[in-house]
């Protein structure tokens, strides 16, 4: 046992420099060929919050500075969602490569949820931007708003490892997972209050943990206070259990990959 | 093993399951299940293959098509598991399995080569230092900052093939890839292996008998995925020459 754990660490070592080529080549390809380039991960979410905030904050006049209400939540969705998009499909698509040199395959699902979180941090500045203007206090509760985020991170690697093993198998995943998060993003208070879902559905949202990962981060942006400590550990659990399962079914399946892709 | 041996391969069987390579959609897969149809059709593309090559070595495999070079090949650089049998490598590893592999298509050939060198496990700082030889041996010339994707066949094996030596492997797997590289650079090439890797060891496939006489001094001749004869390398060329005329 313990030597497998060494293998896996030197292997790590190893591919350290594989790890942020991978990551770089992720931001890079991503923005290549516009004119815009990088200024895009600032007008993406600039442009969805006008949006949303021409159409609904009327309608949800009661939410308290719509736009960094809809900001700070959709920020979080697209972090999750990205991220295990991307490794789902990074692991198919890097086929060339894993198929005439060894390479680890988690890789590929690090890079797609690290890349991912390049994005995220570019667009904080603009979420700090509209708080600016909105006049938002900014408090030290900002800073805590980083363990939310790490468990994001872990809770997309977990699922991306998943959904990426299933994907090789069967390609309809993909088709699929397009669907559900599709559905979680109208099952999550992005962009409506919480409190319109009726006590009958209130399910969606306590046993997601993304929805309290939302909570957290609408507790240290918008109202400046700490979350709760039970927010934080039910999403935390959920995100080390993905993990888990994750590493197991990787593990027990990736020396097959090669005869599906 | 021994210090000298830098290959050990034992006993090593591969079975594929022809049935299982052609289900990649869930509903084919659930009627299959339900109609009790996931029959298992194996076949073995290597049977019982062992094998040691020493440091230095350069080793040419020989066959038909379907006679299990690849298969060994990617075995060897731990691409692929075997069925039965164990593998021992002891040395650094720069397979080039097939044109260009570790390349992004959308990538320049400048961003290629760090890319490439990260996925053979050299940093950036490492390869920047390679970076002038590689672009020089290559012979890409300004076409290094032009995307992957627009390189002819000949550009990507010369690409590849520089990487890969410029790394100075232990060990160096050439899967066909020096034949689309003109007569100039099949030179060049020869002229590297022997200069800057004589210590390297050397596993080579290629359907040209001539290169396999021109680049090794040992020959494996594989049939059906066992190994029949292995010697001297014009030796078995002869004989495999030999078979081949009499098919």
């Amino acid at each position: 046992m313990s030597e497998i754990q060494i293998k896996g660490l030197n292997d790590f070592n190893k591919y350290k420099s594989l790890l942020s080529e991978l990551v770089r080549k992720d931001v890079k390809i991503k923005y290549r060929n516009s004119v815009l380039g990088v200024l895009w991960s600032f007008l993406d979410p600039l442009l969805r919050m006008v949006v949303m905030t021409i159409i609904f904050s009327t309608l949800f006049h009661r939410v308290q500075n719509y736009p960094v209400y809809y900001l700070s939540g959709q920020l979080i969705y697209s972090l999750f969602v990205g991220g295990s998009s991307q490794a789902m499909r990074s692991m198919v698509s890097s086929a060339t490569i894993w198929k005439s040199i060894y390479v680890p395959k988690y890789l590929y699902v690090l890079s797609a949820v690290l890349s991912n979180f390049v994005t995220f941090s570019l667009s904080l500045i603009v979420l700090f931007g509209i708080m600016f203007v909105t006049n938002v206090h900014f408090t030290v509760y900002i800073i805590f708003a980083s363990l939310p985020v790490l468990i994001t991170l872990v809770l997309t690697t977990g699922v991306g490892l998943i959904i990426g093993t299933l994907n090789i198998f069967f390609r309809d995943v993909e088709h699929l997972y397009n669907v559900f998060t599709l559905l979680l993003m109208y099952s999550l208070p992005i962009f409506y209050p919480e409190d319109i879902i009726p006590a009958s559905f209130k399910f969606i949202h306590t046993y997601n943990p993304l929805f309290y990962l939302l909570k957290c981060m609408r507790d240290c942006f918008l109202y400046g206070k700490l979350y709760s400590l039970p927010d934080l550990i039910f999403p935390a659990i959920a995100a080390v259990v993905f993990l888990i399962i994750g590493i197991f079914m990787l593990k027990r399946y990736q020396d097959r990959f090669i005869l599906y892709v | 093993m021994s210090k000298d041996t830098v290959i050990e391969v034992d006993n090593v069987s591969m079975e594929f399951n022809l049935s299982e390579e052609k289900t990649d959609n869930l509903k084919e897969f659930v009627i299959k299940l339900l109609k009790k149809e996931v029959r298992f059709q194996s076949f073995w593309a290597l049977n019982n293959v062992s094998l040691k090559i020493n440091r230095g070595e350069k080793v040419g495999f020989v066959g038909l098509n379907g006679a299990g070079k690849s298969t060994l090949l990617k075995i060897i650089s731990g691409v692929l598991k075997p069925t039965k049998g164990s593998v021992k490598v002891n040395g650094d590893l720069a397979p080039l399995l097939s044109l260009g592999s570790g390349f992004d298509n959308n990538y320049t050939g400048r961003e290629n080569i760090f890319l490439n060198g990260a996925v053979l496990g050299h940093s950036r700082t490492e390869m920047s230092k390679k970076f002038d030889d590689i672009v020089e041996f290559s012979e890409i010339g300004d076409f290094i900052d032009v995307p992957v994707k627009n390189y002819s066949s000949g550009m990507r094996s010369r690409l590849s093939f520089s990487i890969a030596t410029s790394i100075n492997p232990d060990i160096l797997i050439l899967d066909e890839v020096l034949s689309v590289g003109d007569m100039s650079f099949q030179r060049k090439c020869k002229e590297r292996m022997n200069n800057m890797m004589s210590d390297a060891s050397l596993l080579f496939v290629s359907h040209s008998v001539s290169q396999v006489r021109n680049l090794c001094d040992k020959a494996i001749w594989l049939h059906k995925g066992s190994i029949i004869a292995s010697g001297e390398v014009n030796e078995i060329c002869d004989q495999y020459e030999a078979y081949v005329k009499n098919l």
